[in-house]
């Protein structure tokens, strides 16, 4: 229980998606411009990613792992399908997203609405794709532990999101060198907000 | 005959250059369309990762945009998505298998991402914005030109970077022991992570200064 935990404090403060790795970069900066569009982004990556792991968990142990095959037949332990893992992980993350998309669109309009032409952009979202190979490479033990991998990546994502919304809603107030206007003082102050996210290394889970 | 020669366009005619020469500064790929940034900046604390990324870039770019042209007619707009990303998935496999084979320790370094090609923004938006709709040699330079408008600047920064970081480029010492002597200090700030975004923030405010028409209006 508390290894689970520990997963999910770390995916969130320590690995962050977007100050660690830089993934899921492109709609990080094309959709901060507002506070309020990146809160339903973020919602979004939470909620996919909180899928698509514990997934993609279950077809590379059950399918794609060397000797994973084993359940189906004996003679089957020795194939490794691990090459085919890039494509048949995007796959389920186009179809997820397109599930998710009928399911919220079904049962909740107000939230399908506000998402809007989030949920489908979320199928080429590096972010997405990311969590899924770094739970093979980490190995993670139990569904559970790649469960909480997937929503702390999720929350650390929204986090960050949100927090560049903020502070570039506010710079418009300021001075900015015309030059470093937008884009690029968008990606210093990331970069500084990655200093300040690096002092959780110090954190021994 | 001469005249259906005559008719046709000249392989490297200026305007198919121009599909090369564009990206690389006017609309490069990360510094104006702000795409492909994902899979970037996390390799380039060396030149080494930096530079096999690249080449592995052009690589599925331009294969990918050729296939896709080729396919063009005959992809359903419906199902496109998919099947886009299915080509960009079987060549980044290729890519993938070769650089286990050929260069094991690089690919290790590279880790996760070879495989995060397949979701770089830049293969998927040139597919839709030029491969779709356009023949495959136009569609090949295209890919060809803003692959390496993207490579550019990924080898920008990690030379700063593991030039400032590590003192070495490719992994040999270019900095003179004597500088050691004197107290000079690799700044172990270069090699972490947030200093890539730093570092492309800084090129890109280079960039804008002497191209004036990129500025934003804020």
């Amino acid at each position: 229980m508390q290894e689970i935990f520990n997963i999910f404090i770390k995916s969130i403060f320590i690995d962050n998606m977007v100050f660690a790795y830089f993934l899921g970069m492109c709609s990080y900066l094309a959709v901060s411009k507002t506070v309020k569009t990146s809160v339903g982004l973020g919602f979004a990556v939470v909620f996919v990613l909180g899928i698509t792991v514990p997934v993609d968990y279950l077809l590379n142990e059950y399918i794609l792992k060397a000797g994973a095959m084993a359940w189906v037949d004996p003679s089957f332990a020795d194939v490794d399908l691990s090459f085919l893992s890039f494509i048949l992980f995007i796959a389920i993350i186009a179809s997820m997203v397109q599930l998710v998309e009928m399911i919220v669109e079904k049962f909740s309009p107000a939230l399908y609405a506000s998402l809007g032409i989030f949920l489908p952009l979320i199928a080429v979202n590096c972010a997405i794709l990311g969590g899924s190979l770094f739970m093979q490479e980490r190995d993670y033990q139990s569904l559970a532990q790649a469960t909480s991998f997937g929503l702390g990546s999720g929350v650390g994502w929204f986090l960050a999101i949100v927090g560049i919304a903020a502070i570039r809603e506010k710079i418009r107030y300021s001075n900015v060198p015309p030059a470093l206007r937008g884009l690029g003082i968008t990606f210093i102050i990331t970069g500084l907000m990655g200093i300040a996210f690096m002092s959780f290394l110090g954190i021994k889970l | 005959m001469s005249a259906e020669v005559k008719e046709k366009e000249p392989l490297f005619s200026p305007k198919n250059l121009k599909l090369i020469k564009t990206p690389i500064n006017l609309s490069n790929p990360i510094t104006v369309q702000v795409l492909g940034i994902c899979s970037a900046l996390a390799v380039t604390a060396k030149l080494m990762p930096a530079i096999v990324l690249s080449i592995s870039v052009v690589v599925v770019m331009a294969a990918s945009n050729v296939v896709v042209s080729l396919l063009r007619n005959g992809i359903p707009p419906r199902i496109r998505i998919i099947v886009q990303l299915v080509v960009i998935a079987s060549m980044v496999i290729l890519v993938d298998q070769v650089l286990k084979a050929f260069v094991y320790d690089v690919s290790k370094q590279l880790s996760v991402f070879v495989g995060l090609i397949i979701t770089n923004c830049i293969i998927m938006g040139r597919l839709e914005a030029f491969a779709m709709s356009n023949k495959p040699w136009p569609a090949f330079l295209d890919g060809i030109g803003n692959a390496l408008g993207y490579g550019i600047i990924l080898i920008i920064v990690a030379f700063f970077r593991e030039l400032l970081g590590s003192g070495t480029l490719l992994d040999i010492q270019v900095i003179p022991d004597g500088f050691y002597e004197f107290g000079y200090k690799n700044n172990g700030l270069m090699i972490l992570p947030p200093m890539a975004l730093i570092t492309v923030g800084v090129i890109i405010w280079v960039q804008r200064f002497y191209t004036r028409d990129l500025i934003e209006k804020n």
